[in-house]
């Protein structure tokens, strides 16, 4: 049951790096913050009989809006053993302070709460890679949350990212929350599928983010 | 469309042009609102062409002065606006490599790029696609009595990397721009030839424009025209079908129906068969990972020149970090990535090619296959 050093360049490492960023991110993103994995700094596994096998993980995470601030971050990843629909288990910390994104999104909640139609867009990105400014947080809310649905279906031979999103709707609330369906688009590495996966997300800039209910969707034959 | 510029000397006046102003709907340039129009201050209306002769006999009429300011708006809109794409599209002059191009495009710009370097650049007949459209390689090769080992490139094997034909084109524009002045490619040149095949998967790059964008396979059709597309990357004669692979057509990785069952794979592997003893040096682009690959997928048994395959590789990537700090990792797909059979990269070195790579361009996952055009050119310029 002792822990074995594995290559951190290796996709072992990689693939349990990408589930704890999806996870991190989730737990920490918003409109205004998107983490993505840097780089692996270390990486050792731990075969525990019975139960599955866990990864200890030394990561560096950016900020996807500004790539030049990077955070140190500490992760297990627990991959349980068999064939059970379980999520696997993630724990992470991270070193230091995140940027405040309080301004940002208190402008974008507003922002969406003042409109006077519910907001629709497709193919964020576009297919040149073009994202508005305006959609820009509506892309950061999607990454965010997908981190969750990536968190959920991953296993030790996927790995999973977003690809795009083909399409978000807002949805009306009463509340004080912002509510969003999503129809995105999943690269998965190892089969080289792309998955869409339909998401129900919620966000208060005091709640964070909270994806209330996922499917996965059928491929279709075309488009 | 005329801009005028006048200065109101009395209230009257003022009310005078408020009220053409209002009536006319004028845009009002200087104030924005007519409320702001006060004698003795600038006013800058533009007044839309047909509606030019009546202002003018009324200003005269009501004994208002006026310049003309701009007496023609369409020229000077003309003027500062960036020419169009399409008049571009012919001339490689103009061709801009920090966008995408469609198919078509990039044809005309292969035509192109041999009329306007003949000395040194040749087009070439490779094969057809499933679809029935042709295959050209361009030939790089400086005119001498010696003959010159081969570098090999190919890109745009899976249709959804469109940073890989991007960075092809980027690559004979930079040699062919800098071969006189830049020493480093003169002698290259002068002891290599370059082979570089701009679109592999032409078909699937179409559909990759024109219907799915995340579109990865050729355009084969299978099951009775009920399921189509062979990963090309799987359908080389290199361990074919043994890992990494799927049998199902609907699959992204679905292998063909046998090793070089798809043209487009036949096409440029009888092409490196015939000349696989020049040929020093295959590399294949793909994205996205940052990543220099070496062999294999299918066996994590190195190669016989593992050691010298990664010193290159990895001088390679820390010459690419140099230039803008991005990181490359370094070794074979099977311990990097995942297992895979019938690469072309993996086969281009079984038949004894000693030097073979696969570059997976940027980025890491941020933007993936869609990547911004704005990342073309630094991708392209670290890369080389």
């Amino acid at each position: 049951e002792a822990a074995m050093e594995l290559p951190p360049s290796h996709y072992p490492a990689s693939r349990a790096a990408a589930l704890a960023t999806g996870y991190a991110c989730y737990r920490r993103g918003s409109p205004g913050r998107g983490l993505a994995l840097r780089a692996v700094r270390r990486a050792r596994r731990q075969d525990i009989d019975d139960v599955g096998h866990k990864y200890h993980l030394e990561l560096v995470l950016e900020d996807i809006l500004d790539k030049d601030s990077t955070v140190n971050c500490t992760a297990e990843v627990l991959y349980h053993l068999g064939n059970k629909n379980i999520a696997p288990d993630v724990q992470f910390t991270i070193e230091g302070e995140l940027k405040n994104t309080d301004e940002a999104d208190n402008i974008f909640y507003n922002r969406i709460k003042t409109l006077e139609k519910e907001l629709v867009a497709e193919n964020i990105p576009d297919s040149h890679g073009n994202v508005s400014p305006e959609m820009e947080p509506i892309h950061l809310l999607a990454w965010v949350a997908s981190g969750y649905v990536i968190w959920q279906n991953s296993k030790e031979n996927t790995k999973f990212q977003l690809a795009q999103i083909k399409h978000v709707k807002q949805v009306k609330r009463s509340d004080e929350y912002l509510e969003f369906d999503y129809l995105i688009l999943l690269h998965e590495m190892v089969s080289q599928e792309i998955i869409p996966w339909q998401m129900r997300v919620l966000w208060h800039p005091q709640h964070g983010v909270q994806v209330t209910q996922d499917s996965r969707q059928p491929k279709q034959a075309s488009e | 469309d005329q801009v005028l510029h006048i200065v109101p000397e009395t209230s009257q006046q003022v009310q005078r042009l408020q009220h053409l102003c209002s009536t006319l709907l004028l845009d009002l340039w200087k104030p924005l609102l007519p409320e702001d129009i006060w004698a003795g201050e600038d006013l800058h209306i533009r007044v839309p062409a047909p509606l030019v002769q009546e202002v003018k006999d009324s200003l005269d009429q009501h004994m208002i002065s006026y310049k003309v300011l701009i007496p023609d708006m369409q020229e000077l809109v003309d003027q500062s606006m960036p020419r169009e794409r399409s008049s571009h599209r012919q001339v490689p002059e103009g061709y801009v490599y920090t966008q995408y191009h469609p198919m078509e495009e990039i044809y005309r710009w292969m035509t192109q790029i041999q009329k306007s370097n003949s000395e040194l650049v040749t087009q070439h007949y490779l094969g057809k696609t499933i679809e029935n459209r042709t295959m050209y390689y361009l030939q790089i090769s400086q005119p001498s009595d010696k003959t010159k080992k081969i570098i090999w490139m190919d890109c745009g094997i899976h249709a959804r990397e469109w940073i890989s034909p991007a960075f092809c084109q980027w690559f004979v524009k930079e040699i062919l721009q800098n071969y006189k002045s830049d020493p480093k490619i003169s002698r290259f040149l002068q002891n290599l030839d370059l082979y570089i095949l701009p679109v592999l998967n032409i078909d699937g790059y179409i559909y990759s424009w024109e219907k799915d964008r995340l579109w990865r396979k050729n355009c084969s059709p299978h099951m009775n025209g009920t399921c189509y597309g062979t990963d090309l990357n799987r359908n080389f004669n290199s361990s074919w079908g043994s890992i990494g692979v799927s049998f199902n057509c609907s699959s992204e990785i679905f292998c063909g129906s046998g090793p070089e069952s798809e043209p487009e794979t036949r096409a440029v592997a009888q092409f490196i068969e015939r000349k696989k003893s020049d040929i020093l040096c295959y590399l294949t682009i793909h994205s996205y990972g940052q990543y220099i690959l070496t062999p294999y997928g299918s066996t994590t048994k190195p190669p016989s020149n593992s050691e010298e395959l990664m010193h290159v590789a990895e001088k390679a990537a820390a010459a690419l970090m140099g230039k803008y700090g991005t990181s490359y990792k370094v070794g074979p797909t099977s311990l990097i990535l995942y297992n895979n059979s019938g690469s072309s990269r993996d086969w281009a070195h079984m038949i004894g090619i000693p030097f073979s790579y696969t570059f997976e361009l940027r980025d890491k996952g941020i933007h993936g296959f869609i990547l911004p055009p704005d990342q073309i050119q630094p991708t392209c310029e670290e890369t080389m």
